[in-house]
Formats: structure tokens, C-alpha cells, sequence
């Protein structure tokens, strides 16, 4: 039977939990509809590292997946999962904007849901932040709680 | 990486330096006098077997050793440079890394820390000594150096990424070490473990001399050329104390600052270098002449057409340390289930090192015009010595650089006096590294080993600094081209598990085998 797939972006923060439960409200109207709650790392391939962090970077890698699943992704999932929804956990490395949008592509997600974070620092406020390149450059519709 | 040839210009600029202050570095003078008696006594030997010209002629036989090497694997793998250069830049763009694997080691930044250890003094000071001694010419010689010199990258850093040793805890460590023992036991070859253990201890020592001392000594010039003369041991306790923090004490965000003012500071150099070839863009023409023809006629510098040459190869050679064994090293640490990706990647980096920045140098230093000419003739006025080109303020080597940049941006010279210091930083890192690898390979991994070796490294920084020690860095820096003696002899033996490897990748590439992720 088919299903819809909604793609929520999680950081750990206020901003995060607000577009889980936005995703959560929209889900229980819909018929067998899924949730994805995914999780980003924010990570470049295109750093400049000393040669002692690329010989532990896999180590890290590990450690950091643990870290975001262990105090992040899991416990959503879980409560999610006895509020008896269909939830799925994903962390991932790379950059908060493109990894959504594959996520929601990988998935065939109907809408990503973010909450909307003010924005940090000096990029941002140049280059706009995730949300703004998400809405610009997402290939399915996004939702951006406030 | 450093030179012997860049040492004796610098080791002319620090005893300028010393010698007003003689009196208050009497004590010094003569402990440091001591100190390479004994060295000079008893390692002059292997100075003298590692540099030892070849019957009849003024070149050193190290030289040619990496030269032929560089020519048989450019051979042997059908010009691989040439065949795989395009695949390289799509490598460290990232289009067949698997999103999946997100979150390691990219090739881009194995690339890029391999290449913090090699770009350095060598580029901007050593392009000056060759260009100063062996004129234009040397410029063509250390192109043709630097592009053989991408197949001995190839051949190394394949093997580094092959036969490294992952642990458990998800840590690597790879390198020649662990080619020559794995790599000859696979072969069923004797010898592995000895070769293996040799180069090791030569690799201690090239990191604590050309690594380490010899950085801290020139970055001391650098600082004292500026500020005026200042006791060294002052600065080698400051990049001792930041080096601590860094390697010792884990203080990563030193590090990551350099490692990303370094990378800055190596494209200031070449877009400043770019300007003033664009201002210049007339004389483009001329100076690519003077290159070809100094390189086969040798314009009348010291030593014709075969001073040229050896400078040229000289230079290459000792800058991006193609056949060395260090980059293998460095290189070994990125996550990719094809060895020969690794390979493929660092064939760039001879490139981005001696084909684009040396050359830089070299254009600009021979249109700038620091170099006296003859205007009758056309040919370059030696200095009274005859031992190199007249210059037109009497200096070599870092300075000659720097009053060739200053000849289009007047303030240059002190962006280059800070760069010289971070990539002499930047060398340190890098070499504190590869010392340690060769060290827990002998001695075994562990914290307190480690701490060991690096506490030794951070008190060399202040010998290194505070001295003159011409005997000691002569040594070191035979330690260095001894490495490459062991590392290039494995690499002949282990060479055709290259092929192998290679000739299946590109065969599964052909086939669609293996694809590209991003578009």
C-alpha cells in the first residue's frame, strides 16, 4: 500500500522538537505515513586537517554517529515510536541543506519540516542559513516551522 | 622541503646575523661549536656517501638515483600522469565518493595535508638559489623533474594506502614501513622487515633535522631579518611551546588555524606571483625564451648548460620529495576502498608543488629583473666568485625571492616573512607527524611512547632555532635522501602489485564499474 514520507530535520534544539511535533500533527491526519527524522553532522570535505586528525577521523566519525543517535536521534525515535508512529532515525555527515533534500529524494518524501533557527554568525547573515538554501534549492516542498 | 643549497644561503644570512652579537653569543658559539665537531666527526662520512657527486662530474648521485626512479615509473606506467590527471581532479572534487562514507578522510584533504608537509621553503627560497646559480635554464630541468616525479608519487602513495595497518579502534597507520614488510612478505621477498626498520630510523632523523631544526632555524632568520637580531632560542621556545600545544596537548584549534591560513597564504603567493606576471604579461614571452634557451645553452652560467640541468633536477627533487616516502605517510590515512585513487590523487601533488609554484617563482625572479644582465651580450653577469649570477642587491635565496616579488608589491616581503613562518609551522606538523610513525613503528604504539618522541621533537625546535648547526642539518638532511635510498629500492620490487592494482581499477572504471556519485 502506498505511504507518504515526511522528512524532519532534528538539531537537538527547541527549534528542532517543534518541527517533529508539527510533523507528528500532520502524520496522524495522514494514512500510513512515515517519518524520517533525520539528523545532520555538519561536516566538508574540503577542510584542511592535520595528519594526526585524518589518521583518527574514522574513529571520530564513529564516535560522533554514536553521539547523535545516543543523545539526538534515538530517544526521538523511541517516543515517537510509543506515541505508535512509523519513525525511521538517520544521521549523516555533510552539509545540513543537501543532505536533507537527498534524504527526502531517497525516501520520495512529500515534505521536509524544519523549525526555523535566527541567524548564527557572520555566513549566515551573508549566505543565508539552512533554511534559506533548503527552500532555494529543495526539490520537494518544505515547511519551515517558525 | 628544504635544500643544502638553501641552507647555505641561509646559513650565510644567520651567521651575518650572529656575527655582530658574537660577544654575547660566545657561550653559545662555542657549545654549538662543539656540538658540530662531534657531529661533523662522526657522521661526515654518511654526509659525504649520501651527497657524493658522481665520478668526474659535480652531480650528486641521490639526485639521479630519484631522477632514473621517477623515469621508471613513468615508463613502467605508461605515463600515468598524463593518462590519469584528469581523473585525479575529479577524485578531489569528490564525484565518486560515496555519500555514504560522508564524515572521513576526503581526498581533498589528504591531498591537502600531504601538501602543507612538502610546499614550503623550498618553493620560495630554493627556486632562488637554483635560479640564482644554474640561471632561467634550471626552470625547464626542474619542470621536466617535477612532472616525472608524479609517477614515483603514484607508486608510493598506492602502496601506502594498500598495505596500511588499520587497528581496531578505527585509528591507521600506514607508510613505507609497512609496504616493505607486508608488501615483500606478500611477494615471498626476504629483506622487508630490515628495509622497513632502516628506513624508519632514517625517518626519525630526517624529521627531527629537515623536518624540524632545520624550519626553526629559517623561521628565526625570517623573524630576525625583520625585528633585528634577537637571541634564537627565544623563538625556538615559542614554536616549541605552540608546537606542544599542538601535538602534545591536542590543542587542535592551533592546528586547524594554520591549516587553513597555510593554504591561503600558498594562493596569496601564487596570485601575487599572477599579478605580477600580468603586469609583466610582455615579457612572458621573453622569459619562457630565456627558460628553453638557458636550459640546453645555459646562457653563460656558472656551470653552462650542465649547471642548469643540476640545479633544475636538484631543486625538484628536494622540494616535493617525490620518491622520499614521506607523502605515503601522510597519504595513507584517506578512506577509500581503491588504493589506486589515493595514488591517483597524489600525482598532483609534485604537480601543485614544483610544475605551479616553483615555476612561479622562477618567472617571476627572471622577469623581475633581479638577476644582472649583460645588455651587450645577453648573457648574465657572474658575481666576482664566479660561483653564481650577480644579483642586483648581492642576495640569494629567500631574499632574492622577496626583492623579486618587491620589485611589484613594495610591502611583499613581509607577507612572505610570515608565510615562510607558517610553512615552516606548517613543516613541523607534518614531520612531527612522520617521525612519530617511523618511531611507534619501532618502539610500538602507546601514549606515553609517543609523548617520548614528541617532547624530543618540541626540544629540537629549540636547538634547531637557537644554533647554527650546519653539521647537524647536513645530517639530517642526508636522512631524509637516505630514506628515499630504502623507499625507492621497495618500490622497485613492489612495483608490479602497482600495475595490478592499476590496471584492474582503470579496467573497472572502463567498464562502468565503478561510478561516479555526483554529477
Amino acid at each position: 500500500m502506498a505511504h507518504t514520507t515526511i522528512v524532519v530535520g532534528l538539531d537537538g534544539s527547541e527549534a528542532g522538537a517543534r518541527a517533529l511535533s508539527f510533523a507528528k500533527t500532520q502524520a496522524g491526519r495522514i494514512e500510513n505515513c512515515k517519518i524520517a527524522l533525520c539528523y545532520v553532522i555538519e561536516w566538508s570535505p574540503f577542510t584542511f586537517q592535520t595528519p594526526e586528525e585524518n589518521d583518527q577521523r574514522h574513529k571520530r566519525r564513529e564516535e560522533e554517529l554514536a553521539l547523535a543517535h545516543e543523545r539526538i536521534v534515538d530517544p526521538a525515535v523511541k517516543a515517537a515510536k510509543a506515541e505508535g508512529f512509523d519513525v525511521t532515525g538517520i544521521v549523516q555527515h555533510g552539509d545540513v541543506a543537501d543532505i536533507l533534500e537527498r534524504v527526502a529524494v531517497e525516501h520520495d518524501a512529500a515534505q521536509i519540516v524544519i523549525g526555523r533557527i535566527g541567524a548564527r554568525g557572520l555566513r549566515e547573515r551573508l549566505f543565508g542559513g539552512v533554511s534559506g538554501r533548503l527552500v532555494a534549492t529543495a526539490t520537494v516542498p518544505v515547511t519551515i516551522i517558525p | 622541503m628544504n635544500t643544502r643549497f638553501v641552507q647555505a644561503a641561509a646559513a650565510a644570512a644567520t651567521a651575518a646575523l650572529f656575527v655582530p652579537t658574537a660577544a654575547a653569543a660566545q657561550d653559545a658559539v662555542s657549545f654549538d661549536q662543539k656540538v658540530n665537531d662531534i657531529f661533523a666527526g662522526s657522521t661526515g662520512w654518511f654526509v659525504n656517501l649520501i651527497f657524493a657527486p658522481l665520478p668526474g662530474t659535480a652531480f650528486p648521485w641521490i639526485v639521479l638515483w630519484l631522477v632514473v626512479a621517477a623515469s621508471v615509473f613513468t615508463l613502467y606506467f605508461g605515463f600515468i600522469q598524463v593518462k590519469a590527471f584528469g581523473h585525479a581532479i575529479s577524485l578531489v572534487k569528490g564525484d565518486y565518493s560515496d555519500p555514504n562514507d560522508a564524515g572521513e578522510v576526503s581526498h581533498f584533504q589528504a591531498l591537502t595535508t600531504a601538501l602543507s608537509g612538502t610546499v614550503g621553503l623550498g618553493n620560495i627560497a630554493g627556486v632562488a638559489v637554483a635560479v640564482g646559480i644554474g640561471g632561467p635554464g634550471a626552470t625547464f630541468w626542474m619542470i621536466l623533474a617535477g612532472l616525472l616525479g608524479m609517477a614515483s608519487k603514484f607508486t608510493e602513495c598506492t602502496l601506502g594506502v594498500k598495505y596500511r595497518n588499520e587497528y581496531p579502534d578505527g585509528t591507521v597507520s600506514g607508510g613505507p614501513m609497512y609496504y616493505m614488510t607486508k608488501g615483500f612478505a606478500e611477494r615471498g621477498l626476504p629483506g622487508g622487515k630490515v628495509l622497513a626498520v632502516v628506513f624508519a630510523i632514517f625517518t626519525i632523523g630526517g624529521a627531527l633535522g629537515g623536518g624540524n631544526m632545520f624550519q626553526a632555524n629559517q623561521a628565526h632568520a625570517q623573524i630576525a631579518g625583520i625585528f633585528g637580531d634577537f637571541p634564537g632560542w627565544i623563538t625556538g621556545l615559542v614554536f616549541a611551546a605552540v608546537v606542544f600545544m599542538v601535538i602534545v596537548g591536542g590543542i587542535k584549534s592551533i592546528a586547524r588555524v594554520t591549516e587553513k591560513v597555510v593554504p591561503f597564504m600558498g594562493i596569496m603567493y601564487v596570485a601575487a606571483a599572477l599579478v605580477i606576471l600580468a603586469v609583466n604579461f610582455d615579457q612572458i614571452g621573453w622569459a619562457f625564451g630565456q627558460i628553453f634557451e638557458g636550459a640546453f645553452t645555459g646562457l653563460g652560467v656558472a656551470g653552462g648548460l650542465v649547471g642548469a640541468l643540476i640545479q633544475g633536477f636538484k631543486r625538484a627533487a628536494f622540494s616535493n620529495e617525490a620518491g622520499v616516502g614521506s607523502a605515503a605517510i601522510a597519504h595513507s590515512a584517506v578512506r577509500t576502498k581503491e588504493p589506486v585513487t589515493e595514488g591517483v590523487v597524489s600525482l598532483l601533488e609534485p604537480f601543485i608543488d614544483t610544475v605551479v609554484i616553483c615555476t612561479m617563482t622562477a618567472l617571476v625572479i627572471t622577469i623581475s629583473g633581479v638577476l644582472v644582465m649583460d645588455p651587450a651580450t645577453g648573457r648574465f653577469v657572474l658575481n666576482e666568485a664566479g660561483t653564481m649570477i650577480q644579483t642586483v642587491d648581492g642576495s640569494s635565496g629567500v631574499q632574492l625571492t622577496s626583492a623579486a616579488f618587491a620589485t611589484g608589491f613594495s610591502w611583499f616581503p613581509y607577507v612572505l616573512a610570515i608565510a615562510v613562518i607558517l610553512f615552516a609551522f606548517s613543516t613541523m606538523i607534518s614531520w612531527s607527524y612522520y617521525g612519530l610513525k617511523a618511531w611507534t613503528y619501532l618502539v610500538g604504539e602507546g601514549k606515553a611512547k609517543e609523548n617520548v618522541f614528541k617532547i624530543i621533537f618540541c626540544f629540537f625546535i629549540i636547538v634547531g632555532a637557537a644554533a647554527n648547526l650546519g653539521a647537524v642539518i647536513d645530517f639530517s638532511d642526508a636522512m631524509i635522501f637516505a630514506m628515499a635510498v630504502v623507499n625507492i629500492t621497495a618500490l622497485y620490487f613492489l612495483m608490479p602489485i602497482v600495475k595490478r592494482e592499476m590496471n584492474s581499477y582503470f579496467a573497472r572504471l572502463k567498464t562502468g564499474e565503478i561510478i561516479k556519485f555526483a554529477g
